[in-house]
């Protein structure tokens, strides 16, 4: 079909989509450019910020490969707990939508909001999960031991958004045709086989963006890390969003902190864009 | 084989299914604390383990003069932003979708699939890269710490989801439906809004729930955005989370505060059920 009406329908949306974010980004890259702090202005310094990013600043590197490990982590965890979670209630179980409607609970809560909760939730003396284990003569601090508080953060992400994967995984679950099940009840297979199969050869396409999709929501973790450890103990759960907010909007360097933000941004779209591709030659191979 | 797995199912079922719930209870049977009895250490049973008080929730209806919390107007600034940018970003987004769905656009080398993945990959940008020009910007043009503003950036966030929604849910209602209304005489702004779109009340219900979800649950740009004049929900209650935490009201403000969205996992639940949403998200 093709009518001149077309763009009445288009346009709206995307002029004023393109309208709000035009002139933030022209600005970012000309902010990038200067050395705007609390005494200069929009003066021009060329690439200094982006030498200085490159050659200088391994605390922004080091939040970024945290940002990595956090998210990757998570998002794997998630996948694995959110599969088989709708797995286990896509038939054949009591109670399936109480299930349903349970598991789905903790995506429609405010991260930061529950973080707080998590905080008390995690209290090295005041809260429950260390009065259990002191039973066992153990008190470990969740928030204030470099290693633990990464774990404590992962807790969190992976209780507030395995449900996303589960929505998807099982909205997919339901979707898949009935015939090739039939044809492997008709042979004989057993669960796990058909689950090897069956089931996961055509829940790939559905996992595959499910996964991309939960890598570029999950490589935004800023709320969380921002509530429940400020980034501490020291450097140890910063990641990048956490670092540019810091430069940018506490020591006030924006000319630098939109350096780091341009920056971040260009490694997002490539390195998403490459996992996008290794993930679909590795899922669809077969 | 078949008997261990359903032990283990249900084992692992009922495991998450606690983990679920427990901050939740946690926060319930905080909210009915007082500063006793919670700095002297974790306690669960009310009645039991302490005496519960109703101080945490009474805090949240008194005046901020009388040492209350005011989450009233918060939440109801919270209730206009979400629900504004959602409708927006939803008409916007639903007659883009359309577009891009039924129509074929050629500018050069950007054909129809690139122009839905602009506006999909609008979620990529990390807000941070953003919120800087937008804190200069809207301050530039009066509009930091308005509701206008954060409605402005919120269309942003939440325009993405409607059109990757729409688009999907448009290319699997049959193109004949509107062939058939063009053929009738229709012109092409009637076939939509008296054909196409009374048949796509489900996708544009889920891709409401989705905009309200991801407006509801925002922080950043709130926490960025805004100071004194207007305060969304999340950042009132964070503000709580100071030094010398009110346990109390923090848990009952929070317990409040996710209310409202546990109507929407209901809904959302539904649509699973009837089979509608496999359509809508993919």
């Amino acid at each position: 079909m093709n009518f001149k009406q077309k763009y009445v329908f288009l346009f709206p949306g995307l002029f004023v989509l393109i309208g709000i974010l035009i002139f933030p980004i022209i600005f970012v890259i000309r902010l990038s450019l200067s050395g705007w702090n609390s005494y200069n202005g929009l003066n021009f310094i060329g690439l200094e910020n982006y030498i200085r990013l490159f050659t200088d600043d391994p605390r922004f590197w080091e939040s970024f490969f945290r940002l990595s490990f956090l998210s990757v982590t998570t998002v794997i965890l998630q996948y694995v707990i959110g599969f088989a979670l709708a797995h286990m209630v896509w038939k054949d179980i009591k109670f399936q939508r109480f299930f349903r409607v349970l598991f789905l609970i903790p995506m429609m809560t405010t991260p930061v909001i529950m973080t707080v909760i998590w905080r008390t939730f995690f209290h090295e003396s005041l809260g429950p999960v260390n009065d259990i284990l002191s039973n066992f003569g153990m008190s470990p601090k969740w928030l204030t031991d470099p290693v633990l508080a990464k774990f404590t953060v992962i807790i969190v992400e992976v209780w507030q958004w395995t449900p996303f994967m589960f929505l998807l995984l099982l909205a997919g679950l339901l979707s898949l045709p009935k015939e090739p099940f039939l044809a492997a009840a008709i042979d004989g297979a057993s669960p796990v086989r058909k689950f090897l199969y069956v089931t996961f050869p055509l829940m790939a396409p559905i996992s595959i963006g499910a996964i991309i999709i939960r890598l570029i929501e999950a490589s935004k973790i800023m709320d969380t890390v921002y509530v429940l450890t400020s980034g501490g103990p020291g450097t140890s759960t910063e990641t990048s969003s956490f670092y540019i907010f810091i430069k940018g909007l506490r020591e006030f360097q924006m000319g630098y902190a939109a350096s780091m933000s341009f920056t971040y941004l260009i490694i997002m779209i490539v390195s998403l864009t490459v996992i996008a591709k290794v993930l679909t030659k590795l899922m669809l191979k077969d | 084989m078949g008997k261990l797995y359903k032990i283990l199912k249900y084992f692992f079922i009922t495991f998450w299914a606690v983990f679920v719930v427990a901050p939740f209870l946690w926060a319930l049977t905080t909210s009915f604390k007082d500063f006793n009895s919670v700095n002297g250490g974790a306690t669960y049973i009310p009645w039991v383990d302490f005496e519960p008080k109703l101080e945490g929730w009474r805090v949240l209806i008194k005046s901020p003069a009388n040492g209350g919390v005011d989450i009233i107007e918060p939440y109801f600034n919270s209730l206009f932003v979400t629900c504004t940018a959602s409708l927006i970003s939803i008409i916007l987004g639903t007659l883009s979708a359309y577009a891009l769905s039924r129509f074929t656009f050629k500018a050069g080398f950007v054909k129809n699939n690139d122009i839905t993945f602009f506006f999909i990959s609008q979620r990529i940008m990390p807000p941070i890269v953003l919120s800087i020009p937008f804190f200069l910007f809207l301050g530039a043009i009066n509009l930091l710490d308005s509701l206008i503003g954060l409605i402005v950036v919120y269309i942003v966030l939440l325009m993405p989801i409607a059109v990757w929604i729409m688009v999907d849910f448009f290319n699997k209602v049959p193109r004949e439906i509107d062939e058939t209304a063009l053929i009738d005489g229709c012109n092409p702004y009637q076939a939509f809004f008296k054909v196409v779109l009374p048949n796509s009340i489900p996708g544009l219900i889920v891709a409401g729930m989705f905009c309200i979800i991801f407006g509801w649950i925002d922080f950043f740009f709130a926490f960025i955005l805004t100071f004194t004049e207007v305060q969304l929900l999340p950042v009132k209650i964070v503000a709580l989370n100071s030094s010398i935490t009110p346990w109390w009201s923090l848990s009952a403000s929070a317990l409040i505060s996710v209310a409202p969205l546990i109507i929407v996992a209901f809904v959302v639940e539904r649509y699973l059920s009837k089979g509608n949403l496999s359509g809508a998200i993919k």
